[in-house]
């Protein structure tokens, strides 16, 4: 019995020597932990460090690395597509925040007053993020398709709407794009949003309505000052993700028409990997540095910012 | 102590686990290691390139007769099949991730570059020593000879551009298969009486991915513009903003936003122009007069549909701009596998357009698989030489020759020209987006767009 009692806790004053360490169980916790570093060592930290590393040089990863400077950082910056992919993403971006964030709030609102079958509604808002995400782009691909045929464009035919061309048009990639990523990515939202709900307290409420709340003020002073710092949370990794869309812009439209659906993101595959003959990946690099080192900072500000907002 | 050790041993089996994890994890490095010769030295263990992903079951059954045939010729060569297709983005992920097969295709665009980056393995002393060098065709030759006069690849097949169409379209619009288009002006007259009769893309073209470039190249060529000039001395202009790119956009345009008869899709690449070809949505398009093999065999288009005419051609000096590609070997195998790579290369590529016997049993074991024979093509060495390898399968050509008599008949009037050298595929790529203004912009200005992707491949062309 004696053996499963733990020790008792060394005076702050006594040496920890490498023995002491392990008596106290150091080696075993090294232990467990140790496949996980590894496994991270291996699949994470080395390829940033490579990464870091090769946007210094000049490779097709088969000869020789050679070290260039900031060149591929010059390079990428002199490079008229980043602009235009700068400004693609920013307009995903806003888009996506446009359409994308009030919806799943409003949709856990919504849920959350339903009574019954309360689970149904939850199993079918998270379906779409069940499909995965290339299935879910192909499916989108043939409801989008532009011919009077396609499944959106006959829907628009029963009321007298002529055909639109979804994602041949360089002003309705975009939007079209965004309205997938919104349907994809609102059940993890609705979900997360559902969860924070159920921690608001009730007696709020009840004291709302003893105080004669309509329901949207109800929602407006009591459900979202609540729910802010899940909001803020909510937003930032909103924002970062859009920083960083690729799945759509490169499995609907490839970047096109025209150019205009080339994400930050985009240009740095493309500069990797769409030239057959070993691609520049010194700029593809150099440029995902730049997006990190933004991204960090952006997060850094946005959390200094809101912290005094958000509840602890 | 006890619980220090009961614990220690916990974390030894975790870790222990998490070992075999990542043993397993790297079980791909042991894949890679199996493609050169076995421990035992019995066998050398050669990964070849076969079809695209898609082929069907009868391509594989036509390429395992082979195979076995092979094997029996070569007892101490162990043949593997590798499904392979040439893409820019995963071709250059393949080549630096190690897991090309060790014998695959390359474009002709794409090997001078190759070689120059020391990315293909020299082949010079075996070419010699086949005793074939100077049967190719010079100009091919050249194509994968680098500067130091080593030669790094077997030049394999050649195509020429041409106009594919649906001949049960053409029917439908009342056109005559047997007398398509022969200048653009009546590929747009086509295009417009296909879709007013049946509502389909009476024309269509590639559009990204870099084959929109393609395409507008070889269109400019057809009416007699040149995309780029070679200054002979390793530099090279770009002439984009030249009059047949010009007339190319704007014939686009026209089909696009006049007629009407482009259809909906200005999305489309290789595989995917075939894919809507093949299922009869589109009346015409331009592509290498070898690609029926791959509408039939990967696409399932019907035979009796497909019909192939060679380009129109304008203005002066117009040709057709050709293509083809080179079969190489991996630059990372050890000699016992590129020895065995040579002697397949040369018994599964070069053997059967230069002997009877291999012509004879290539085509039988296709056709026995139900797989195209006879696709033209342009021969890599000379054309008495693939004239004379046609008769010798004569018995087993299953392709509809009379639908390809348009293309057959008259492509030996025509001038190939080669594809442009400079930054080729770059150049392409910064072509597409000229190529989806045009189809998506009804007020696009053709001179400006041209003038803009001029300074831009001269820009590149300068670095």
């Amino acid at each position: 019995m004696t053996t499963t009692q733990h020790p008792p806790a060394a005076p702050a004053s006594r040496r920890a020597t490498p023995l002491s360490w392990i008596r106290a169980g150091g080696l075993s916790k090294l232990l467990f932990a140790l496949p996980m570093i590894l496994v991270f060592a291996i699949f994470s930290w080395t390829p940033i460090v490579r990464s870091v590393v090769m946007s210094f040089q000049k490779t097709n990863l088969l000869t020789p690395a050679e070290w260039v400077g900031l060149d591929n950082f010059q390079a990428v910056l002199n490079d008229p597509l980043l602009g235009t992919a700068v400004l693609n993403t920013l307009y995903f971006a806003a888009l996506a925040l446009v359409m994308g964030f009030p919806v799943p709030i409003l949709m856990a609102v919504l849920m959350s007053e339903v009574k019954r079958g309360k689970g149904v509604y939850s199993a079918l808002a998270y379906l779409p993020v069940v499909v995965p995400p290339v299935v879910a782009v192909l499916l989108w691909k043939v409801f989008y398709d532009g011919s009077p045929d396609g499944v959106f464009n006959t829907i628009l035919g029963w009321f007298g709407i002529g055909p639109q061309p979804w994602l041949q048009s360089t002003s309705m990639a975009m939007p079209s794009l965004v309205i997938e990523a919104t349907w994809a990515a609102a059940g993890g939202s609705i979900i997360i949003y559902l969860a924070a709900l159920l921690s608001v307290p009730p007696e709020l409420y009840d004291a709302a309505e003893v105080d004669g709340a309509s329901i949207w003020r109800k929602a407006w002073h009591v459900t979202l000052p609540q729910l802010r710092g899940v909001i803020f949370v909510m937003l930032i990794l909103q924002i970062l993700a859009t920083a960083q869309v690729f799945l759509e812009p490169f499995l609907f439209t490839g970047g096109g028409p025209a150019n205009s659906t080339v994400t930050v993101l985009l240009l740095i595959y493309r500069y990797a990997f769409q030239n057959s003959l070993g691609g520049n990946y010194g700029m593809a690099t150099a440029l995902s540095v730049m997006l990190a080192g933004f991204l960090a900072v952006l997060s850094w500000v946005y959390f200094r910012l809101t912290n005094r907002w958000s509840t602890s | 102590m006890m619980s220090i050790s009961r614990r220690t041993a916990a974390a030894g089996v975790t870790l222990a686990a998490g070992a075999m994890l990542l043993t397993a994890c790297s079980s791909g490095e042991g894949g890679e290691a199996a493609s050169s010769s076995d421990a035992g030295g019995s066998k050398v263990e050669l990964r070849v390139a076969t079809f695209p992903p898609g082929a069907d079951a009868a391509a594989y059954e036509a390429f395992a007769t082979q195979e076995a045939q092979f094997e029996e010729a070569n007892p101490d060569i162990d043949v593997i099949g590798v499904e392979y297709e040439w893409t820019g983005p995963t071709f250059a992920v393949q080549l630096a991730g190690g897991s090309l097969p060790d014998v695959f295709t390359v474009p002709f665009t794409d090997s001078k570059t190759l070689l120059e980056n020391g990315q293909l393995m020299d082949v010079t002393d075996e070419i010699e020593e086949l005793g074939y060098t100077d049967s190719f065709n010079p100009v091919i030759l050249d194509g994968v000879t680098g500067a130091d006069g080593h030669i790094y690849g077997f030049p394999r097949q050649a195509y020429a551009m041409g106009l594919h169409y649906n001949r049960d379209l053409f029917e439908q619009a009342g056109l005559d298969p047997d007398d398509p288009p022969a200048t653009w002006d009546e590929v747009r007259e086509a295009a417009n009486a296909i879709t007013e009769a049946t509502g389909k893309a009476g024309y269509a073209q590639m559009a990204i991915n870099n084959t929109g470039g393609w395409q507008l190249t070889a269109q400019t060529v057809s009416r007699g513009g040149r995309t780029q000039s070679d200054d002979g001395d390793g530099t090279y202009t770009s002439t984009i903003a030249n009059e047949g790119t010009k007339a190319t956009l704007q014939f686009l345009h026209d089909v696009r936003w006049e007629d009407d008869s482009f259809g909906y899709k200005v999305d489309l690449d290789w595989g995917t122009i075939n894919q809507e070809f093949a299922a009869g949505n589109i009346g015409m398009y331009t592509s290498g007069s070898d690609v029926y093999t791959a509408l039939v065999r990967d696409f399932g288009m019907d035979p009796a549909q497909y019909g192939l005419t060679v380009m129109p051609l304008e203005g002066d000096d117009p040709g057709t701009l050709g293509g083809g590609d080179i079969a190489v070997v991996s630059p990372t195998v050890d000699d016992a596998t590129k020895a065995a790579a040579v002697k397949w290369i040369d018994w599964y590529y070069m053997q059967k357009l230069m002997d009877e016997d291999a012509a004879v049993a290539d085509a039988s074991a296709l056709a026995a698989a139900d797989q195209a024979v006879g696709t033209p093509v342009l021969p890599v060495l000379s054309r008495e030489l693939y004239e004379q390898s046609q008769e010798w399968i004569a018995d087993y050509i299953n392709v509809p020759l009379d639908q390809m008599a348009p293309f057959t008949d008259r492509i030996w009037d025509q001038t190939p020209v080669g594809e442009p050298k400079g930054k080729t595929q770059e150049i392409y790529a910064l072509l597409d987006p000229v190529v989806q203004t045009v189809l998506t912009d009804k007020d696009a200005d053709i001179d400006a767009l041209l003038a803009q992707a001029d300074a831009d491949a001269q820009a590149l062309l300068d670095q």
